[in-house]
């Protein structure tokens, strides 16, 4: 997928947990921006090479919950594999009554040395959980807890 | 914000607030604070912040089947759908379960054990100790235990929580007294729980985990109450191990997976969404039982991880000190984030209720069933931790307790500053360095995480502790403070 100026991810001031969020020209981008902030919760990200490809699947009656949904089927996965990841691709299809993502979770082995582990996310959660349109593209947010 | 809420707290007496019964609520909100801690909970209204404890005090009293109050503990701070701190009883013909009343961490408790020596003991071997505590308690993220399980293993711990790691030979058979529910919740279904948390606890089993979980080596520091002190095995400068964790990232998923399954069910039971991590089932309901089952395996995980610890650790003390295993025993494990079926007493009446804990603890008092001979006269210890740098306490649970807070008390000290203004405000390697001044060796497995944990970004725990004495709703016994800290 093209690189574009929009993509980032970032973090938001929350009192007890940790709020994460990712702005992407697509929703897709923007999911995929989210997942990066995730790991950069728990690992330096950039020391994680995307080499072993993980499929992830997930879905929801909603964007918002689809959001949460990805960000906790990487987590279990994260755990399942004893995998850290840092590259992600994301589709969402928006089928009736749901929407289906199917992703590609891309990084490694578990190197706590080389991942500068920090600090577990238990799940993330539905509190002050957004999808918001912006004037190009999308941001996505929620809190995660620690 | 509803306009006709009025999130406003009023004194009923020292220490205790009522927020009256309005709008949608059908009891009234109850929290156990001080000045100061009601001044925050208003500024936080004041400035209309998304996140809000008073807010999700009054959220809980709108829930179908609610008995007496929803309540909130001096250590109250806003959480995921119930407040920290809050405590929540349903009658279960009419009430609801939700996750936001157990946390993603069901089964985080707290176990203390005793050890048969005196702060001099540790002080002559405290590096040499705090060494070995680092090296052999598998802690951090990304970490796995030593310890190997079948799934048909998996199964039974489950089922059966710490009885089965003792089975398995981690443990004492003795512990389960000094367990709440013996260590083993009746009713759990292991079969219940998803592929993806059995899955996910893969040689997890006998770990600490990270954040805020810590083993800690501390001595008595001051005694208040002398008769229960005694009863609790409790004297001057004698030695605690306290281990603080939960179920781990199986529970986690319990969490993760019923979150999605009740967020249905507020749907199809038409019950309001006044926050989405607030999602309920009537427990009566296919979704509900599913949950409470399923819950109550994650729980009994809880316990075995705890079980699995205390036997490390006291293996670690053993070669160390040259001690017998049963010569450590139990003060006692309790645990923090839990849903638990109680008998209570209701306008006269004895009636079975549910009784969520986020944030919160058992308090009972003297008297009850539940305990052990050795603490029955004198009520249940009650152990509340406090930070790094500061110090914990044991209280004992109360009849006022039983009376006015279905027998709950705080937890801890509760978080006053965010994780990341925490960062920007201390460097981990300078708080171990202060902590060493003050005679505490610290140890974690991240300097970010240390800096996390920091002291000050913790409420004062003793001013939380002195609002429950204050109350009467758990009384102090003693003051610990630590020598060595093992952060997650």
């Amino acid at each position: 997928m093209a690189r574009t100026e929009l993509r980032r991810f970032g973090f938001f001031e929350h009192e007890a947990d940790v709020g994460i969020f990712g702005v992407g020209s697509s929703l897709e981008e923007a999911f995929q921006e989210g997942a990066k902030a995730l790991f950069q919760v728990m690992a330096d990200i950039e020391n994680i090479e995307p080499e072993i490809r993980i499929n992830i699947k997930a879905e929801a009656p909603d964007e918002e919950a689809l959001f949460v949904e990805w960000l906790n089927a990487l987590l279990a996965q994260k755990d399942i594999e004893d995998m850290f990841f840092s590259d992600f691709e994301v589709r969402i299809q928006h089928l009736q009554k749901l929407f289906v993502l199917t992703g590609v979770a891309k990084g490694e082995r578990t190197n706590p040395q080389k991942h500068h582990l920090k600090i577990e996310v238990k799940a993330a959660t539905y509190s002050q959980l957004k999808v918001e349109r912006l004037e190009k593209g999308y941001k996505v947010q929620c809190v995660v807890d620690v | 914000m509803i306009p006709e809420m009025k999130l406003e707290l009023h004194e009923r007496r020292r220490y205790v607030w009522e927020m009256p019964k309005h709008g949608e609520m059908r009891v009234v909100g109850r929290v156990y604070g001080d000045e100061a801690t009601v001044e925050q909970l208003h500024a936080d209204v004041r400035m209309g912040k998304a996140w809000n404890a008073l807010k999700q005090v009054y959220n809980v009293a709108c829930l179908p089947g609610l008995q007496k109050a929803s309540l909130a503990m001096p250590d109250v701070h806003p959480g995921y759908g119930y407040p920290i701190g809050g405590v929540g009883a349903f009658d279960l013909k009419e009430g609801v379960i939700s996750v936001g009343g157990v946390g993603f961490d069901a089964g985080c408790n707290v176990a203390n054990i005793r050890i048969p020596l005196k702060r001099r003991d540790i002080e002559a071997k405290k590096k040499v100790l705090a060494e070995a505590l680092y090296r052999d308690i598998p802690a951090g993220l990304g970490i796995r235990g030593e310890i190997g399980i079948s799934w048909d293993q998996l199964d039974e711990i489950l089922e059966k929580g710490a009885r089965f790691a003792i089975d398995m030979g981690y443990g004492y058979k003795d512990d389960v007294r000094f367990i709440e529910k013996n260590g083993s919740i009746e009713g759990a279904d292991p079969q219940l729980v998803s592929e993806t948390a059995k899955k996910r606890e893969s040689k997890q089993l006998g770990t600490l985990g990270s954040g805020n979980h810590y083993l800690e080596v501390q001595y008595v520091d001051e005694i208040f109450d002398r008769e229960a002190a005694d009863a609790f095995g409790l004297a001057q400068d004698g030695i605690i191990v306290s281990i603080h964790c939960g179920s781990r990232a199986l529970g986690h998923q319990v969490g993760t997976d019923f979150l999605k399954v009740l967020d249905a069910a507020s749907k199809k039971y038409k019950i309001p969404i006044r926050e989405r991590e607030l999602v309920c089932a009537p427990i009566e309901s296919e979704e509900g039982r599913r949950y409470f089952s399923t819950i109550k395996a994650a729980m009994n995980y809880g316990y075995a991880n705890k079980e699995v610890l205390v036997h490390l650790a006291r293996v670690i003390m053993d070669r160390i000190f040259d001690l017998d295993e049963s010569e450590m025993p139990l003060l006692y494990l309790i645990s923090h984030n839990s849903v638990m079926e109680e008998e209570h007493q209701i306008g006269g009446k004895v009636e079975t209720l549910l009784v969520h804990r986020k944030g919160a603890t058992r308090a009972f008092g003297p008297g009850s069933e539940e305990l052990p001979n050795e603490y029955v006269g004198v009520g249940q210890p009650v152990l509340v931790g406090g930070t790094m740098g500061t110090c914990s306490h044991i209280l004992k649970g109360t009849e006022t307790a039983m009376e006015e807070t279905f027998g709950s008390a705080c937890h801890g000290a509760g978080r006053r500053m965010s994780r990341r203004q925490a960062l920007r405000t201390w460097r981990g390697e300078q708080i171990v360095r202060d902590l060493e001044k003050k005679g505490i060796v610290a140890k974690g497995h991240g300097w970010k995480g240390i800096a996390e944990e920091s002291p000050g970004a913790y409420k004062d725990v003793n001013q939380v502790v002195s609002v429950m004495h204050g109350s009467d709703i758990a009384r102090k016994v003693a003051k610990v403070r630590p020598l060595i800290c093992i952060k997650g």
